[in-house]
């Protein structure tokens, strides 16, 4: 992992002292809350409908077992005794008090972690996929420049009021699992035939109101023009972005309008102005940024773990497990490991308590290099475990509730907070994503219906992502009262889609019984173990509609 | 008059804003002063700088982040190095990120003390990328204390 240098480090703790100042002048009444707004947000402070929320940055999703340890400490002493890991792999504590918030930011600063623009018109938390490093399928490690990207973009002057916020996301590997083409910017990193880092760059993904997956703005860019190009992307942005009306601000607005073509021309003709200049990455940075990213010291192990071969074959609910939620290491006789944070009706989605983070932190110890990851599905990887250790590790993930063998099935539903805690909500999405768990609880049922993502958003802010969801289920207001509209078909990762909306919106305890119409419907087409997402694709949505609504009228 | 911030050798010095007449592009006359909205694109200008007594730019809400990027194409492409002044919306907590993008002078909100103001000059003593006051990205300071 990256450890902060003494500049880092100096940050941090400046910023820290910074906002003590800025909350003081708050509580005395010097700031009003219109100029204490933007400034609480760039350190991740929100107020909900029942407290302040506090967003921590967990950059491009990668902890240490300290830090796991710190947040559960805050978890503990601070809020509630429990935290809510993000789709953009940040944790939120729900119940926080304003005036002790520098604070809370003092003891993140301690474990080298921080708040700073995890929300606010600007630059937010660089995300990548949670299997970085150790994936099967990785074509390089995209660490390295997301920690760059994350120091460029932290409290860069000119970029701290944009138009929007403005999210980036790196991917290395063939599968795309950091959702890159709904970012502002989406890196992918690949290595041409000579060896050389090059960089395919897409703009103006998003989801949101206006859902728009992003373009190809330039391929084969050479690694050191990182920093130039998205700084001539931002510049571009930050000068004609439209900043009359919130929903048409984002810069995929921008690149709409303009056209990509003509969007890419601007941004070339800035770019030609900083390009080689003192911008351009250095390979002594690039090597010492990456050199906190070398392999930790694996063992040398066999491939296969005949120990391990024993206890698949005799525990049904083990091979449950390992086929969901263990995924290929790149070195032998490892696994990467998801802990489901998606138990059912135990907890929200994506919901830890202090306990579990604590036993997450003895088990990145135990099992591996004690280092833990934030999946953008709020699941928890442990990236380093050893074959032999998956048995005692999947007992032990079961007894804190964390074993839920069902990562990619119908129930590791993706789920923002929405009413119980958001302000900007229309609908609650917790008690849905609950009542569907509750509904669909058979685990074998699951597995065989097999890879289904459903993503709940209480509001079109869509941080739930259900429009990338093979079922996605959108929170409206109807007059008052909270409805909720089906989409089908979205997608992630290289394949990446759009869901459409089925038809009118059903109320909240309508939607367990819409769900299963839907599954049904899919398990009378689906052709030997296709996937629910490639059976849309087939036979379209109709077959769907006529399912439920024409049910709905017999009812 | 009103109370301005200055830079002045790098030091900051707080003193009355002069009498110098400050209009926009279509009012300016050789030694006035030029007021920028966050609208007027200044790549476009065309204006013999020697005349130009300074350039003002306007923040009409402090959350318009326009005058930043102006600020540092007037400084880094366009060659302006007379004074840079930031008006309108000028507040305490952005004027260390005016600062680092080349404002040298600041006419802070009228209803906010100047002296409180200048608390916020300084900000953080690391900034990452570069600026108009640091030409080189933290990462090629970092690379130059590794060589001594």
């Amino acid at each position: 992992m990256y450890q902060y240098d003494d500049y880092d480090q100096a940050l941090v703790f400046e910023r820290v002292e910074q906002f003590r100042d800025q909350v003081q002048r708050r509580v005395s009444g010097e700031l009003s809350e219109e100029e204490f707004l933007p400034l609480r947000l760039q350190n991740g402070l929100y107020l909900q409908k029942h407290a302040y929320m506090l967003r921590v940055a967990i950059p491009y999703g990668t902890l240490s077992a300290a830090q796991l340890r710190c947040l559960a400490a805050i978890a503990r002493e601070y809020d509630r005794g429990y935290g809510h890991f993000t789709t953009r792999q940040n944790i939120q504590f729900n119940w926080i008090e304003l005036e002790q918030v520098p604070d809370i930011l003092a003891r993140l600063a301690e474990v080298q972690m921080h708040a700073i623009q995890t929300s606010g018109n600007c630059v937010r938390n660089i995300t990548t996929e949670a299997f970085a490093g150790v994936a099967a399928d990785e074509l390089l490690d995209p660490r390295p420049l997301a920690e760059i990207l994350r120091q460029w973009s932290t409290v860069n002057p000119e970029f701290l009021f944009l138009p929007r916020k403005f999210k980036i996301a790196l991917c290395a590997a063939h599968e795309d699992r950091a959702a890159v083409q709904m970012h502002d910017i989406g890196l992918y990193l690949y290595r041409n035939d000579g060896g050389e880092l090059l960089l395919r760059v897409m703009v103006g993904g998003g989801l949101g109101r206006t859902p728009i997956l992003s373009q190809t703005i330039r391929d084969g860019l050479a690694w050191q023009h990182v920093l130039s190009y998205v700084e001539a992307i931002l510049r571009v942005y930050n000068r004609h972005g439209r900043r009359d009306n919130k929903y048409k601000a984002r810069i995929k607005i921008l690149v709409k309008a303009l056209g990509i073509e003509a969007f890419a021309a601007e941004v070339e003709r800035e770019w030609q102005h900083i390009k080689d200049g003192p911008a351009e990455l250095t390979e002594a940075e690039y090597q010492r940024v990456a050199a906190a990213f070398v392999l930790p010291g694996y063992e040398p192990l066999p491939a296969i773990d005949l120990d391990f071969g024993t206890q698949l074959a005799n525990s049904k609910a083990f091979g449950q497990w390992t086929e969901r939620n263990v995924r290929a290491h790149k070195v032998p006789g490892y696994a990467a490991v998801v802990l489901s944070t998606k138990p059912g009706a135990a907890l929200p989605p994506g919901d830890v308590t202090a306990a579990q983070m604590d036993a997450v932190a003895n088990w990145a110890e135990a099992f591996g290099f004690g280092e833990i990851r934030i999946a953008h599905e709020q699941n928890i990887v442990l990236p380093d475990v050893r074959k032999r250790d998956l048995y005692a590790l999947w007992q032990a993930a079961c007894e804190q509730g964390l074993g839920t063998a069902n990562i990619g099935l119908l129930s590791d539903i993706i789920a923002c907070p929405g009413g119980d805690y958001c302000s900007l909500a229309n609908a609650k999405s917790i008690p849905v994503a609950q009542a569907i768990q509750a509904h669909f609880d058979n685990l074998d049922y699951l597995h065989d219906i097999g890879d289904l993502s459903l993503n709940i958003s209480g509001c079109m802010n869509a941080c739930g992502h259900h429009h990338i969801g093979n079922i996605g289920i959108l929170g409206v207001d109807k007059n008052g009262s909270e409805w909720y509209q089906i989409t089908l078909g979205g997608a992630q990762g290289q394949h990446a889609a759009l869901g459409k909306v089925i038809g009118p919106s059903f109320a909240a305890e309508q939607v367990p019984d819409v769900v299963e119409r839907i599954v049904n419907t899919f398990i009378d087409y689906r052709e030997v173990q296709e996937r629910f997402v490639d059976t849309v694709q087939r036979i379209g949505l109709e077959p769907f509609k006529e399912r439920v609504y024409r049910a709905q009228e017999l009812a | 008059m009103s109370k301005l911030i200055r830079l002045v050798d790098g030091q900051a010095v707080i003193e009355q804003a002069d009498a110098t007449r400050i209009v926009p592009l279509d009012a300016w006359q050789p030694g006035d002063g030029l007021l920028l909205g966050p609208d007027d694109d200044v790549e476009t200008l065309h204006l013999p700088f020697a005349d130009v007594a300074l350039i003002a730019i306007d923040f009409p809400s402090f959350r318009d982040g326009r005058g930043y990027s102006q600020a540092y194409l007037l400084r880094q492409r366009l060659g302006w190095r007379g004074e840079l002044r930031a008006v309108g919306d000028v507040l305490r907590d952005q004027l260390s990120h005016m600062r680092q993008c080349g404002f040298d002078s600041f006419a802070v909100r009228a209803d906010k003390s100047v002296e409180d103001a200048l608390k916020g000059l300084a900000g953080m003593s690391v900034v990452y990328g570069r600026s108009a006051i640091e030409p080189r990205p933290l990462f090629r300071r970092r690379a130059g204390e590794g060589s001594e």
